[in-house]
């Protein structure tokens, strides 16, 4: 106790209590809020960075869908094209084939025609012949009336009908 | 003319720990020099001298002053020369008595307001006659003095002057270092503060001490006092803070000045500190000092005076524990330093240079440590009072 002084105390409490009084209104309160301030625009940037993010997250999310949905689209348009191309095609061999079949028997049938044209004037042909043949057999061997039989029975022998 | 001081300066040496201690120290000391000394009786009384002389420093060292002098010598003539400047006495003695401490001469002198006069003993301004004559009381053994075992003169009781104390309002060395910490601090923090008006960053000294702040908030205050109250403790505990260890570091300067060494200094803080944990108090505090819940009625009755004790024994620890931290740091320190004088030879003085720097550099932490936990406790008070009941 010998060495407590109370000046010493007065004057520290006083200049103390003074000194914390013009700090907390100079410097402390400044100081604290322009932290807390800068602090909390931190967290808020911080924040905004996040959300932004997540925001970015969607938007790539999103395009990969419509990507994806876009190139199952161009897909299927493909396979689709590729059915009706074989379709086509398909079609397209059948109908030759039926054409073709039908101009094959067409074509036969014109020459079964001909044939028969052929044929009938062939038969014309060989009648007016025998008529030629018969008037100049008839002709010569009208004469020999025996021998003219014989000839003509020959000649019928000969001649060959199909 | 003053010659009743010469005859007490030899025998006011006090009989304390301390000083026990540092016999202790030097006669251990003495004892090494002398066994490697070949001059023997005459180095062990030279160093007797120095031993009082260094012993005399440390105490002066320790003590405030009336006066701004940084350091003093002896001329040839035996006349005390100091180098400084003398500061205002203001004495409450039947009015307000207000000189100039160069009349005192360094307790020497005596001065002299409004047909009044008062002279120095020990530091203290005590009224005394035109003469300047300190009386003592009749407890007091006059010049009695006992040998110890170590041939050391020991006064057995301490003098006690038994003069008049006026009320002593001066404005000493330490008050002019508070007042000094005071306007450092004011004028670092408010810079500190303006450069927020211009951006959020901060700058320069700002840069250094805006993570002090920070850990005061993030560290001390909010741990210990809880996220939703501890703004309005924040400007105590950094004052608190920032003042303890920028005073602490400065007594660690050539300067010579010990502010936190002095008991009314520390016991001033505490005394804050505990008036600001009493009056925050809330019901569930007050609950839990006067009527303990969960313990049975009698143990209620037993706890209440015990607690309501602590709460005066807690800002009283405070106060003891920076005050005494401090005090020992330097006495120590200085000791360590005085032995150089003593040993003179090759291996002491480089050994005790060694020491005092090592010591140097842990009074740096102390210092630091010592605001570190002021603050601390305090918050802990503070979290205490404010805390809410959760049974």
């Amino acid at each position: 106790m010998e060495q407590f002084s109370l000046g010493l105390f007065v004057w520290q409490l006083v200049l103390f209590i003074g000194l914390l009084l013009l700090l907390k209104k100079f410097a402390w309160k400044p100081i604290l809020n322009a932290v807390e301030k800068r602090e909390e625009g931190i967290k808020g940037a911080l924040e905004a960075a996040e959300a932004a993010k997540k925001e970015m997250q969607n938007v790539t999310a999103d395009s990969e869908k419509l990507l994806k949905e876009a190139r199952a689209e161009r897909d299927a348009l493909l396979k689709e094209a590729r059915e009706i191309k074989e379709n086509i095609i398909s079609e397209a061999k059948e109908q030759a084939q039926v054409e073709g079949d039908k101009m094959i028997k067409q074509a036969q049938a014109t020459i079964e025609a001909e044939k028969k044209a052929a044929v009938a004037d062939i038969k014309a042909q060989v009648a007016n012949l025998s008529v030629e043949i018969a008037e100049k057999v008839i002709k010569e061997e009208l004469s020999n009336k025996d021998k003219q039989l014989k000839l003509v029975d020959d000649m019928l022998g000969d001649i060959k009908l199909n | 003319m003053h010659q009743f001081f010469r005859t007490h300066s030899c025998s006011d040496m006090r009989y304390s720990f301390l000083s026990k201690y540092l016999v202790a120290v030097f006669v251990l000391i003495t004892g090494i020099v002398s066994a490697q000394s070949h001059e023997g009786e005459e180095v062990e009384a030279g160093a007797h001298d120095l031993k009082t002389e260094i012993k005399e420093y440390i105490d002066h060292h320790l003590l405030d002053s009336h006066d701004f002098s940084l350091f003093s010598y002896t001329t040839d003539e035996g006349e005390h020369k100091y180098i400084g400047f003398p500061l205002p006495v203001i004495l409450w003695d039947n009015g307000l008595k207000i000189f100039s401490s160069s009349q005192l001469e360094h307790g020497e002198g005596v001065a002299e307001v409004d047909g009044n006069y008062y002279a120095l003993y020990h530091n203290k301004i005590y009224k005394t006659d035109a003469e300047g004559t300190i009386k003592f009381g009749a407890h007091h053994e006059g010049d009695t003095h006992s040998e110890d075992a170590f041939g050391e003169n020991l006064v057995v009781e301490d003098a006690h002057p038994s003069n008049e104390k006026p009320l002593d309002f001066s404005i000493t060395k330490n008050v002019v270092f508070i007042a000094l910490v005071g306007l450092l601090m004011f004028l670092m923090f408010r810079s500190v503060a303006s450069n927020y008006k211009k951006s959020n960053m901060p700058k320069g000294l700002g840069r250094g001490l805006e993570p002090l702040v920070m850990f005061v908030r993030d560290e001390i205050a909010i741990p210990n006092i809880g996220e939703h109250k501890y703004k309005k403790y924040m400007s105590y505990l950094l004052t608190v803070f920032f003042f303890v260890w920028i005073i602490n570091l400065l007594g660690l300067t050539p300067l010579g000045v010990n502010v936190t060494n002095n008991i009314a200094v520390t016991f001033a803080l505490a005394l804050i500190t505990y008036f600001i944990t009493t009056f925050s108090g809330n019901k569930n505090y007050w609950k839990h000092i006067f009527w303990m819940p969960g313990v049975p009625v009698p143990m209620k009755i037993i706890l209440a005076p015990i607690e309501l004790l602590g709460t005066f024994i807690k800002p009283f620890s405070l106060m003891i524990r920076l005050y005494a931290n401090i005090t020992a740091g330097h006495v120590v320190l200085m000791s360590i330093i005085g032995l150089m004088f003593i040993f003179k030879n090759w291996i002491g003085s480089p050994l005790s240079f060694v020491l005092a720097f090592t010591l140097s550099l842990l009074e740096l932490l102390v210092a630091a440590l010592q605001a570190y936990i002021f603050t601390m406790l305090s918050a802990l008070y503070f979290g205490m009072a404010t805390e809410e009941d959760h049974h």
